[in-house]
């Protein structure tokens, strides 16, 4: 049917989910990023107080450098981890108080203290360090205290925050992954629309399509309504052509066949008699395979579009029986009506009479003069015309072919036709979902059975 | 007979002419509308050709203003159009018959007659020869008040023979006028036919003698 790969829907859903994905991992990492720069700032801030209580109370007491560490300066430390701390003052290079080994990282010039982030006995800790230069009597030396701290309550707080992100961000992932649902059928919707509206039309709808539609598919469905004219204009075009046709073809010839036909009367000789009978036949030949052939590509072309109607069967039949008598009578063929008195069927009456008409004109043909041919229009079992005649019937081993384009039994040699009328026959059944059965009379004769 | 055949291709018209002519008929030609109407307003014709397709008005339009002014005589549609949709319009626009053009001349003279018959006692085709009375349109012979009817080829040869009394006419000319072309018809098969009317003729002053090698011809004592 048609050449589907991938679904817009599924396709837009996951370009949204994929984009909303990103955007989660994203809000993630930045929430998680920011909070935990929030986190070390307060920490920092904490650590530096601390640093500054303890140089306040740097002094110097007759040339040499007194400390005094204040209590609070640790307490306000603090956490509920019980995070270690450690520190070391220095004068100038010389260790004063604390960890010897805990090292002093250069302060800047301009900056008055120093953050950073290192280990220490293999434990990640924050560092503040900050310095003061004291001035004496004569003395002016530099104080150095820097206090580090170990980060267990701070990587606590921070797990806790990445969890809240993680949670905000699968919540936001999820709600975002339904409104993008919503958004993709939404989007569809008309898409949807569209498509079923034209997939509801009748077989002869060839109307432009009046739904509205978002601007994004107004070009389609413009070329779909320039396709539908076009379609249309060809098919009319079509039976037009094909009636044109016909007029074109056999206007010259009946002037050829009268004048062939008038001149057979005069001429004498045998030999110019027999030239003027075989150019009848073939005029006779080609007018008949040019009917044949449009009214099969007239039928071929309406197959697609049969035009159903509610018919009566009998009526049909009595009108094509009535118009072919005088055919049958040129021959002195019997052509007889039976059957039930009304059989409604529903289908395309041009084509059901077209098919008919060439069943028994078929069965005239092959009939021997002072014979029958039997027509029976019946309602059961299911609606069907009957055509029985008395001629030599159908070849036993081409029952089967003769109602392939173009084939004619064996016995039609001598017999002008184009081999059309049968698969006519045919196809016009095929189209209405009927039978054509085509056989030997038991007693002779061929019997075709048209079954709707 | 007389015909009137309208008909806008005069190449075509005056070979139907020169065929109808050969069985003895009369024909009128009227190439337009306006022609077609002053012709069948004035003469009486036995039965009217209408080709569908006119330069000035199309044929429909012809059998409109011909049923309208209730005139009777029957009319046989010739077209080149061979849909069944067309056909039926024509009947329902009050053709009497439609054929599609190439046509047989038997078949249109068959059909002639079917319709003629239909429409029984507007004609008069009588052909009176000696003591026989011969309707070729009711298919009847009467021989002294004695009435014998025929059949379709039976009708055709004995038409053939009184319209041209004392002629001789070749089996081949008469398999000619009596079948369709498509079959292939034995001269023998004449045989049958002259023989049938012979005994349609019997007791009659008319007889079918055989002119030996040469063919048939029509005889009264």
């Amino acid at each position: 049917m048609a050449n589907v790969s991938g679904s817009l829907r599924n396709r837009l859903v996951i370009t949204l989910i994929v984009g909303v994905a990103f955007l989660s991992l994203l809000l993630y990492f930045a929430v998680r990023d920011y909070a935990a720069k929030i986190a070390l700032q307060s920490q920092d801030s904490i650590l530096r107080a601390s640093v500054i209580s303890i140089l306040d109370t740097a002094s110097i007491q007759q040339g040499k450098v007194e400390l005094d560490i204040p209590y609070s300066s640790f307490s306000m430390l603090n956490t509920l981890t019980d995070d270690r701390i450690f520190y070391a003052i220095y004068q100038n290079e010389k260790l004063l108080s604390g960890y010897d080994n805990l090292s002093i990282p250069p302060i800047d010039e301009g900056s008055k203290s120093n953050y950073q982030s290192t280990h220490f006995l293999n434990v990640p800790i924050r560092q503040v360090t900050a310095s003061r230069i004291l001035v004496g009597a004569d003395v002016r030396t530099k104080v150095t205290a820097t206090i580090a701290q170990t980060q267990d309550s701070l990587s606590g707080t921070l797990s806790k925050i990445s969890r809240t992100a993680a949670l905000y961000g699968a919540g936001f992932f999820m709600l975002a992954v339904l409104l993008s649902l919503w958004a993709a059928s939404t989007a569809i919707r008309p898409l949807k629309n569209l498509a079923n509206s034209v997939a509801r039309r009748g077989p002869q709808d060839l109307s432009p399509v009046s739904n509205q539609v978002p601007s994004e598919m107004g070009p389609l469905v413009s070329s779909f309504n320039k396709l539908m004219m076009r379609l249309e204009k060809s098919f009319s075009q079509s039976e037009e052509f094909i009636a044109e046709a016909a007029h074109r073809v056999r206007t010259p010839l009946s002037t050829v066949r009268s004048h062939a036909e008038a001149t057979l009367q005069r001429v004498e000789k045998e030999e110019n008699r027999q030239a003027v009978r075989s150019m009848i036949r073939a005029i006779d030949e080609s007018s008949r395979a040019s009917t044949q052939l449009l009214d099969h590509a007239m039928i071929t072309f309406r197959a697609n579009q049969l035009e159903y109607h509610t018919i009566d069967l009998v009526d049909l039949v009595t009108e094509i029986v009535r118009s072919l008598s005088p055919v049958a009578d040129m021959k002195h063929v019997e052509l007889r009506l039976s059957g039930d008195s009304s059989v409604t069927v529903s289908g395309d009456s041009t084509l059901i009479q077209n098919a008919v008409s060439n069943i028994i004109d078929n069965a005239l043909k092959y009939s021997p003069t002072e014979s029958e041919v039997n027509v029976k229009v019946l309602a059961n079992p299911t609606p069907r015309v009957e055509v029985t005649d008395q001629g030599s019937g159908f070849p036993a081993d081409q029952i089967e072919s003769v109602t392939t384009r173009f084939a004619r039994g064996r016995n039609a040699e001598g017999t002008i036709g184009s081999g059309l009328g049968l698969t006519i026959a045919r196809d016009v059944v095929d189209a209405h979902g009927g039978k054509l059965t085509i056989d030997n009379h038991p007693q002779g004769g061929a019997c075709v059975i048209f079954s709707l | 007979m007389k015909y009137l055949l309208i008909e806008d291709n005069t190449e075509l018209a005056q070979a139907i002419g020169a065929r109808l002519q050969i069985d003895g008929h009369v024909m009128d030609h009227a190439d337009n509308f306006a022609d077609a109407v002053s012709f069948s307003n004035s003469g009486d014709y036995d039965l009217i050709l209408l080709d569908i397709m006119l330069p000035d008005g199309d044929g429909t339009d012809f059998l409109a203003h011909h049923r309208a002014s209730h005139k009777d005589t029957p009319v046989i549609v010739l077209t080149a159009r061979s849909q069944v949709s067309d056909r039926v319009n024509m009947l329902d626009l009050g053709a009497d018959d439609y054929m599609t053009k190439p046509f047989d001349h038997a078949e249109l003279e068959a059909r002639c007659r079917a319709v003629l018959r239909r429409k029984s006692g507007s004609t008069q085709t009588v052909i009176r020869l000696a003591d026989v009375e011969f309707d070729p349109v009711a298919g009847y012979l009467k021989v002294s008040g004695e009435k014998r009817t025929l059949r379709n080829r039976e009708l055709r040869l004995l038409e053939v023979f009184m319209n041209a009394p004392g002629q001789i006419f070749s089996k081949q000319k008469l398999v000619d006028r009596l079948f369709s072309y498509d079959n292939d018809v034995s001269e023998n098969a004449i045989e049958v036919y002259v023989a049938r009317v012979r005994k349609h003729l019997e007791d009659s002053s008319l007889s079918i003698t055989t002119a030996r090698g040469m063919g048939y011809r029509l005889d009264s004592e």
